[in-house]
């Protein structure tokens, strides 16, 4: 499972790389980037799924 | 205000200035939801309160049927001749696409995490100073701590001399007072505030600095350098959007404290809860609704829409919507999903949404760490911000021994 998100629905809200920085980073004008590749493993999976339902612009999308 | 009647049935006159909606508005847009959900006014010239977050969401994120060409509710309607007005009209949060994105672009590196961050030492020493000067056992955690943290954060961040604050703080009522003053009136209030304003930028030009000011004289939109106007404009929006705002969100969350002692024993022996407490602030006290007019005659929400009508967008009241939010009238300090609106949705999101909550945690952490007992000193003595922006003025808090 990957984690990704959406360029066009991030608004910079700031949610994701605040909850978890170990899967997301922020570029320069503050909106959420993944950092590598978004693979997930059983740890961060939890983590991305609570960065996810956190997302006020349902930005974060977690999928095969 | 005052020579208003007061509202009997916020479902067809709707007045967020009305004492009842100042005093509690909370119980207002729970009936709102249940019986609308999207409030009529014939108040103001017309105008909408949708009481949901599907009816909040739907319209800030549709910049097609809406225009944020103005944002204050007011009495008149801006023409297009108004627009751009000399003072007062503030991009980006006054514009709509394209130019939008064009005006956002240009301060959201100012306001993004990396350079925000670097203001934490800064924000904690000036809490831990304004704490210092409080004295005797009951202080005023609004007017003399909140009220001061986020003009004193604006002024150093657009390098203005350390001894102006009084001025400054002057310059803030000047600007928040007038916010719906007649044009000609706004523009006399606003000449000291201009010549103060045009002498620090002059002073900036002669003397380049790494701070706001230098960055908004010095960045260019393709190859060209701002027009002083445009700057000047976007240091008003700084002062207008960043200032009563972050003050009310601090004032709440320590009204808040005051009057829940669990939840404030909790914060000092969990400070790990810091993070999730905030956000469950800005939820629950979410401090600030914006306005929209409606671009053209349409049914919308089921509503028949006109041309001109307002719409408030209450982020507060989507906030507290069950349909959203687990117990949405439950204040949960350890709340784990939490997709609160406190700061917009959709292209307008609040710039300044990283410092505030920088300021609104540090502020916060310094108050708890230095008074880790205290309580409301006289419940009625609270006063409440009406209008737009919601949060405590005066504030008495009566400090406990430990």
């Amino acid at each position: 499972m990957k984690v990704r998100i959406d360029p066009e629905l991030c608004q910079g809200q700031g949610r994701c790389f605040s909850i978890a920085p170990s899967i997301f980073d922020f570029d320069d004008l503050g909106n959420g980037v993944v950092i590598g590749d978004g693979t997930l493993d059983d740890d961060t999976m939890k983590l991305a799924q609570l960065a996810q339902s956190n997302c006020p612009e349902h930005a974060i999308f977690i999928e095969e | 205000m005052t020579d208003k009647p007061l509202v009997k049935d916020f479902a067809t006159e709707w007045d967020h200035a009305d004492p009842q909606w100042v005093a509690d508005p909370y119980p207002i847009w729970e009936d709102l939801r249940q019986r609308c959900p999207v409030a009529h006014t014939d108040r103001y010239g017309g105008g909408w309160f949708p009481a949901t977050h599907a009816g909040v969401s739907a319209i800030a994120k549709d910049t097609k049927n809406f225009t944020s060409r103005t944002v204050i509710i007011g009495n008149g309607r801006p023409t297009e001749l108004d627009l751009p007005a000399p003072i007062g009209v503030a991009p980006p949060i006054t514009s709509d696409p394209p130019f939008h994105a064009i005006a956002r672009k240009l301060i959201l590196p100012a306001f993004a995490p990396g350079p925000i961050n670097a203001l934490e030492p800064m924000i904690r020493a000036l809490c831990a100073k304004l704490i210092d000067g409080l004295e005797g056992d009951v202080v005023n955690a609004g007017m003399a701590y909140a009220k001061y943290i986020p003009p004193s954060v604006i002024r150093t961040m657009l390098g203005f001399p350390e001894d102006d604050i009084e001025r400054f703080i002057e310059f803030i009522d000047i600007v928040l007072e007038g916010i719906d003053h007649p044009l000609e009136q706004r523009i006399e209030e606003f000449a000291p505030v201009e010549e103060y304003f045009v002498a620090q930028m002059e002073d900036h030009l002669a003397n380049p600095r790494d701070d706001l000011t230098s960055y908004l004289l010095n960045v260019e939109i393709e190859g060209q350098k701002l027009q002083p106007e445009h700057v000047f404009g976007t240091m008003v929006l700084v002062l207008i959007a960043g200032i009563d705002t972050t003050w009310s969100a601090i004032g709440s969350s320590l009204w808040h404290l005051a009057s829940h002692p669990d939840d404030l024993a909790r914060l000092v022996n969990e400070p790990d809860l810091m993070p999730v407490a905030i956000e469950e602030f800005l939820r629950y006290y979410a401090p600030v609704t914006m306005a929209r007019l409606v671009k053209h005659d349409m049914e919308y929400l089921g509503c028949s829409m006109k041309e001109d009508d307002w719409i408030l967008l209450g982020f507060p009241a989507a906030n507290r919507d069950p349909a959203m939010f687990k117990d949405a009238d439950q204040f949960i300090i350890d709340r784990e999903e939490n997709r609160h609106v406190a700061f917009g949705l959709g292209i307008h999101r609040c710039a300044g949404s990283n410092l505030a909550r920088l300021e609104l945690r540090v502020a916060i952490e310094e108050f708890i760490k230095r008074f880790p007992r205290f309580e409301l000193a006289d419940p009625d003595a609270v006063t409440w911000a009406s209008g737009q922006i919601r949060g405590p003025r005066n504030l008495p808090i009566r400090i406990l021994q430990q």
